[in-house]
């Protein structure tokens, strides 16, 4: 505790040569000690209790079956993605055209998928065989030209990618629909003066500018569908729930089972978050706040831009060499 | 000029509406091949909606506009005027390069990949090709050291002159500006305008819509003064600037001509 007049007396060498210090906060230290103390809580509840059986945990971790059934999850996370992510594009394409009928089908599509739980749309489709014993292909009120039996094609797998990819679909179509929403109206002019075609001006233009607007709520989106395929086990297929539930069906160890898949829920959602990052990164270029690289060519500081064009007839001497 | 009478541009009795507005009421205008128009008038006046009709990014409501003496944006068919298809649409609208007042940069691109997109894609140039002619044009307007800058690290001034070299590149046959140099701060209007001035020089046929009344005396071929949806002066920039015919002509440069003094005193 210096005193004021004691400050101004030292000259300013002395002053520099102070070593700096951070302030003594008193919040710093209150948070330290709750932090601590809330942490202890934590892994008390997660080590000292007996109940967790982390032992038994660990032996199951990568056990042949879990490992089989993170792939199942990993395997349908995939298709169910690949599936919906372009089934919401689609739909996404049909509600900003041109063309009223694709318009009324999109939007019905989106408020399907929205009023439905995804549990019930995985029931659903499952059970369509009591609903309709054959698919095939045909007119409307006409005998079939070919068909299956229903119960053939969809099986406990099909129906998980099945009934994962139309809820996934319907929802991401409406978080595609505000990325080009989001995607200014000067752009769209400039590709259609420049006369890129549509495919161009989708992949290179407004496509890019859209995903840089969509990946959070993608992201979200993207987990909760991963997390969604637990949903699965309701129509049997073996994935990383349904088959931990088949081992504490017969083995009893509820909690431990559960946390085998917890451990590995946990860890393939921060694979999909580290993705995430990196798509933000990607995407992010160009939109960052200003910023100015070095530029050596550059005589001036990075802010005073060039007034003055180089007239023509100079910049082909540039090129040209001097002459 | 040597601005032959050879036409390149016509634009008949154009109308536009948007919903019960009239923005253009049966406007005519003919553009020489290789001159400068410039398009001035107040705000509102339908300036930038005639231009934007030029290519096509406002349909037409009534009258026609004729390209090197075709019908432009429509074509008939079975005794209709009907718009002609995307992919002629297409066609059509490289005819014309626009630059706009906001630029409209790809800002997810660099300065270089904004000027090589379209020839790459559209006008079917390889990677080196399209690098190439792209790199020439950005040397054209001053820009060769700002190749890999993205829109965002670029003055307004640069960023529209990329602008410029991005219509350039697909080496239209005419030049489309709708007030270029609108939404540039004062100090960075003059680069811009050294780059129109050497379109204008070589020969480039240019329509310009704009506020900066000394370039347009300085550069035009063609001054035309725009108000309420119509042409009301139009001649060589010096004649109708020392002899409006019309009262609203006057009343304009008489507007013009006190904010000049006000900004200069």
């Amino acid at each position: 505790m210096s005193s004021p007049t004691r400050e101004k007396t030292l000259s300013t060498d002395r002053l520099l040569s102070l070593p700096q210090k951070r302030r003594f906060e008193i919040t710093r230290w209150i948070l330290l000690i709750v932090g601590i103390y809330v942490a202890a809580v934590v892994l008390n509840l997660l080590i000292f209790n007996e109940a967790w059986d982390w032992p038994l945990v660990w032996s199951y971790l990568f056990s042949q079956r879990i490992m089989l059934g993170v792939l199942n999850t990993v395997w349908l996370t995939v298709l169910a993605l690949m599936f919906g992510l372009l089934t919401g594009l689609i739909v996404c394409l049909a509600r900003l055209s041109r063309f009223s009928v694709l318009r009324g089908a999109a939007f019905v599509y989106v408020w399907i998928v929205r009023a439905t739980p995804p549990l019930v749309i995985l029931l659903l489709i499952y059970f369509l065989g009591v609903l309709k014993p054959t698919l095939g292909i045909g007119l409307p009120f006409l005998p079939y030209v070919v068909e299956w039996p229903t119960n053939d094609l969809i099986t406990p797998f099909t129906a998980a990618v099945v009934g994962l990819s139309f809820y996934l679909g319907g929802k991401t179509a409406e978080i595609f629909r505000s990325g080009f929403i989001a995607v200014g109206a000067g752009q769209r002019e400039a590709v259609q003066a420049l006369g890129l075609g549509p495919w161009t001006a989708l992949s290179r233009v407004i496509g890019p500018q859209a995903i840089r607007v969509i990946i959070p709520p993608m992201a979200n989106e993207v987990v909760t569908m991963f997390k969604n395929t637990s949903l699965v086990s309701v129509v049997g297929f073996a994935e990383l729930l349904t088959t931990t539930q088949r081992l504490y069906a017969t083995n009893f160890e509820t909690i431990p089972m559960l946390t085998v898949a917890c451990v590995w829920y946990l860890a393939l959602t921060s694979i999909l978050m580290v993705g995430q990052l990196r798509l933000e990164r990607k995407f992010g270029r160009g939109f960052d706040r200003r910023v100015f690289r070095h530029d050596e060519n550059q005589e001036f500081g990075p802010d005073v831009p060039v007034t003055v064009a180089v007239p023509l007839s100079e910049s082909i001497n540039q090129k040209g060499g001097v002459r | 000029m040597n601005a032959s009478t050879e036409l390149i541009l016509e634009l008949v009795r154009v109308e536009k509406k948007f919903g019960s507005f009239q923005a253009l009421y049966g406007v005519d205008l003919s553009i020489a091949a290789g001159s400068v128009t410039c398009i001035v008038g107040p705000s509102g006046s339908g300036k930038s909606t005639l231009l934007r009709t030029i290519n096509g990014l406002e349909s037409i409501d009534g009258g026609a506009i004729f390209f090197k003496g075709e019908l432009c944006h429509e074509e008939v068919r079975g005794g209709y005027r009907v718009p002609v298809s995307r992919t002629k649409s297409r066609e059509q609208v490289l005819n014309f390069g626009m630059v706009f007042q906001s630029f409209n940069l790809f800002p997810n691109l660099t300065a270089l990949q904004n000027v090589m997109l379209a020839p790459k894609t559209v006008r079917g140039l390889s990677q080196s090709e399209a690098k190439q002619v792209a790199k020439e044009h950005l040397a054209r307007v001053g820009l060769g050291d700002k190749l890999g800058n993205y829109p965002n690290e670029l003055s307004g001034g640069q960023q529209q002159r990329v602008a410029i070299a991005r219509a350039l590149a697909m080496q239209p046959e005419v030049m489309l500006f709708d007030e270029p140099t609108s939404a540039l701060d004062p100090e960075l209007v003059h680069e811009v305008l050294e780059v129109m001035r050497s379109l204008a020089n070589d020969g480039t046929t240019m329509v310009i819509v704009t506020h900066e009344m000394n370039f347009a005396r300085d550069i035009a071929d063609e001054l035309v003064v725009m108000a309420d949806g119509r042409i009301i002066e139009q001649g060589a920039p010096r004649e109708v600037l020392s002899n409006p015919q019309t009262e609203r002509g006057r009343a304009f440069f008489a507007a013009i001509g006190e904010q000049h003094e006000k900004q200069v005193s």
